[in-house]
């Protein structure tokens, strides 16, 4: 049952020298709740603030550029743009720099790694100009405040979101019927990418109960849902489909629509019985390993159905089955997850981590398989462990443990107390071994990061 | 690489395969035949008419384009049609040999909305632009899928990013150059000592090792920490070579395509040239003249004989020079096609013209042909596929239309 080494592993973002580890299953879940120190020691910038900041200003200068091409003002303008999304790319590597730092210091680590979990779930992305940097904001604004929530909240916050709008192609989304459509036919039309992906990736998953008239109908629904680069997320009522939609067998609308209808439907959705069994056992597999005890699995769908998708109770539902303490190294971790879990058991000060964030964090990230905030597609990072043992992810694991500590820290630990340090009690035999026969200390750090057992959860 | 180390080198591969879990249990001695492939994604939308020039279209002249330097600037007169850029003047003597051609004004089912990243996406995943969600796999991953004797090692994904067009259900091997492995001897005696727990991380190191120590530098390293650092920041590449990467990708690819794999792919960026195009195309075009040239010294007379490589990119650009001294997004486009395998020497086009009514809104060159189509004739050459696989499997939806006998 619980075991603070394994809570400080599994549930959390590693072992640190200095911050003491969880001693209950209340304690995790206490702080879920509690107050949240490391987001103001290394902020994140919120969404509004950046769609004021960046996207704001970038649009009205793209305007300006296009307006007086080819004068003194057109090109000025041209060159306010680019600079912005200089200082975006700068910005985001300060913000991975503070994603990192935050799992170093943090007293409640659980709510890093959840952070990590939902925003892989609710995976956006900007395709094009200052939006490419926006995922942090987005996580910071739309996940982060939902973690100890409910889930049709951040589903709300998500589905709902601007970057998300944009990532899923919702901005354009006319109904067949709708004003816009009429007015100008054949100009518009209705993109269901959106509807699609709500049912098969945030909510029902993939193997759930619905039709390709249920994703038609709900992008229906979804028409009239877009943003604008100035005030963020607004209903459209020109776009927006006239007449009911139905979805899994419920009417929605058929007044004048308004986002209601669609906030109605999303916690619809949020509830269901498929949702709460397709995210249990996504989350299962994401702290516990490829394949989680099914009994475990049930468990949680149970709760999330019981309490209508009530995190922290759902959380508890997987810390208080014994499958979830199993001894035996679990899951291999993600990139970050290793990389971070590795600084906070060197305890890397994060100005350390700031002056080479590039080579410390971004580059050494890709190589290992994860490029940082650009994924490949919506269903977000693979969770199965094959995706990250690889040649290359292990030489970059290897190479990143053998030689960027020293660059990292002052004085580098004595690898007998790093290997205490790191897996406590859990430390193998041949691993505490291998750490006290290293020539050097980095030899001796390195061998300690390359373990299965420092790998793995 | 010396006899030594590639002894060493296939050794090591051999016993991490057996017992790696990524390996089907077929065979070693199954290959899909000694045909190679090497696809070379050009990721921003590269110039065709700048590259290929058709200096003897009378409209060319109207575009407002520099045209093309045939008097000193390097630029080689391929038919009277069409000159060669002289950035690429590096693969002269492969035209001259018949190892070079082009295929002009073709482009993959996608239009209009012309985004890099729906565009590559579309280019790697093979099918034509639509509604419906992006298959999960990409086309070379299919065709994979479709070989029978294929092991982990048929095909090689190369590069730090992951390739959209190898991902699939079909085991691929991915290796960036990048990602060299320097570690002194007893460290590497120890991480093997505690790998041991792990089978699945143990072979995925042994083979790391054999793939690291590949490069002709060998993994054990005995220097100071100073060395050990400095000689990895060459293996890191700066940051200006990561800009340039065109030479070791295609090193490392050649070398793997003369061992047991027989596909490869890597992607070269650099071709989004909407500014200051004279300063930024021909540093693209070295790169592409030197990954090409790269290749054919790497490989050796033998293999580069029944090597085919094929350069792709997600779109062309606009017909006219814009009004910062570039192009935008366009439609039409080049692909490149290079090897001893090919029947080169020739610009494979229907040409649509460049007068304003010809081209496509106007605006960009007209597409006259599916560049899948080009892909799906070298492949039913290469490897023997079906055409009806081809059209409904591989590259869904596509009619491939008459055989274009891009391949001796």
């Amino acid at each position: 049952m619980f075991d603070p080494i394994l809570a400080d592993i599994r549930f959390g973002c590693g072992r640190s020298p200095r911050i003491a580890a969880p001693d209950s299953i209340a304690a995790i879940l206490d702080g879920l709740t509690g107050p949240d120190p490391v987001a103001e020691t290394f902020p994140i910038e919120p969404f509004e603030i950046f769609l004021a900041k960046r996207v704001t200003p970038t649009n009205a200068l793209f305007r300006l550029s296009k307006s007086a091409k080819g004068t003194r003002i057109g090109d000025e303008a041209h060159q306010a743009m680019v600079n912005i999304t200089r200082e975006g790319r700068k910005a985001r590597r300060g913000w991975l720099v503070a994603h990192v730092s935050r799992r170093v210091a943090s007293d409640t680590p659980m709510r890093e790694r959840l952070e990590s979990f939902w925003a892989d779930h609710f995976t956006a992305h900007g395709k094009a100009s200052v939006l490419q940097v926006a995922t942090s904001p987005y996580i910071e604004s739309a996940i982060r405040p939902h973690l100890a929530g409910r889930f049709e909240d951040m589903l709300i916050a998500t589905a709902t979101h601007p970057l998300m709008l944009h990532y899923l192609d919702q901005q354009a989304s006319a109904g067949p019927n709708s004003p816009q459509a009429l007015r100008f036919p054949g100009k518009t039309g209705m993109n269901e990418n959106l509807a699609r992906e709500l049912l098969e990736l945030h909510t029902l998953g993939v193997d759930g109960p619905y039709t390709q008239d249920d994703v038609r109908q709900l992008a229906e629904l979804l028409t009239g849902l877009a943003f604008t680069e100035q005030a963020g997320t607004e209903f459209r009522p020109p776009l927006a489909e006239p007449g009911p939609e139905t979805v899994l067998g419920k009417a929605y609308g058929g007044g004048k629509p308004t986002i209601d209808d669609i906030h109605a439907v999303l916690r619809d959705l949020a509830r269901h019985p498929a949702t709460a069994q397709h995210i249990a056992h996504k989350l299962a597999v994401h702290f516990l390993g490829d394949t989680p005890d099914p009994a475990l699995v049930t468990a949680i769908a149970g709760v999330w159905h019981e309490t209508g998708g009530d995190l922290p109770e759902v959380y508890r539902a997987m810390l208080d089955h014994p499958a979830a303490w199993a001894p035996a190294p679990g899951d291999v971790k993600m990139p970050l997850d290793f990389i971070a879990s590795a600084c906070r058991a060197l305890d890397v000060p994060s100005k350390a981590l700031a002056a080479r964030a590039q080579m410390l964090l971004m580059d050494p990230l890709r190589l290992m398989g994860q490029v940082w905030q650009q994924p490949s597609g919506p269903d977000g990072l693979p969770e199965a462990d094959a995706a990250w043992i690889t040649p290359q992810g292990m030489a970059a694991r290897l190479q990143w443990g053998f030689t960027l500590p020293q660059l990292m820290l002052d004085a580098l630990p004595d690898p007998r107390d790093f290997v205490v340090t790191a897996l406590g009690a859990r430390a193998p035999e041949e691993v505490r071994f291998a750490a006290s026969a290293a020539e050097t200390r980095a030899d001796g750090i390195g061998v300690v990061l390359a373990s299965p057992a420092f790998q793995r959860m | 690489m010396d006899r030594r180390s590639f002894l060493t080198r296939s050794a090591a591969l051999g016993c991490s395969l057996a017992a790696s879990p990524l390996v089907t249990p077929v065979s070693f001695a199954a290959t899909p035949g000694e045909h190679r492939l090497v696809v070379i994604i050009l990721r921003g939308g590269m110039d065709g008419l700048a590259a290929v020039s058709p200096y003897g279209d009378p409209d060319f002249a109207t575009l407002g384009r520099p045209a093309p330097d045939l008097d000193g600037g390097g630029a080689l007169d391929l038919d009277g049609r069409f000159a060669m850029h002289g950035a690429l003047s590096p693969l002269a003597p492969l035209w001259r040999a018949g190892e070079l051609g082009f295929a002009h004004a073709v482009s993959i089912p996608y239009r209009d909305k012309r985004s890099h990243f729906d565009g590559q996406d579309l280019l790697e995943a093979g099918v034509a632009a639509s509604d419906a969600p992006l298959p999960g796999d990409g086309w070379l991953n299919r065709l994979v899928q479709r070989m029978p004797d294929a092991t982990a090692e048929t095909a090689y994904a190369i590069g730090g990013e992951p390739l959209r067009i190898l991902q699939g259900p079909a085991q691929v091997n991915r290796w960036t150059p990048e990602a060299d492995l320097r570690l002194s001897p007893q460290a590497v005696l120890l991480t093997r000592r505690v790998m041991q727990a792990d089978p699945a991380m143990a072979a995925a190191l042994d083979t790391a090792m054999a793939l690291a120590g590949g490069d002709g530098d060998g993994v054990e390293f005995t220097g100071s920490m100073g060395d050990m650092m400095a000689a990895m920041r060459d293996d890191m590449m700066s940051g200006k070579d990561r800009q340039r990467p065109g030479a070791a990708l295609a090193r490392f690819a050649g070398e793997q395509l003369r061992g047991a794999a027989r596909i490869a792919c890597y992607s070269l960026t650099g071709w989004d040239t909407h500014r200051a195009q004279a300063h930024h195309l021909p540093r693209a075009l070295t790169q592409l003249a030197q990954s090409v040239t790269t290749l054919k010294e790497t490989l050796g007379a033998g293999a580069w004989g029944q090597t085919t490589v094929v350069a792709v990119t997600e779109f062309g650009r606009t017909a006219r020079w814009n009004g910062t001294g570039g192009t935008d997004h366009g439609s039409g486009g080049v692909m490149v096609l290079a090897g001893g395998a090919v029947r080169g020497g020739r610009v494979i086009t229907d040409w649509p013209g460049l007068d304003e009514a010809a081209l496509y809104k106007r605006r960009d060159v007209m597409p006259t042909r599916d560049l899948r189509a080009h892909l799906a004739w070298l492949l039913r050459g290469l490897y023997g596929v079906e055409r009806t696989a081809l059209e409904t499997t591989i590259f869904p939806g596509l009619d491939m239309g008459d055989d274009p006998e891009l391949l001796l």
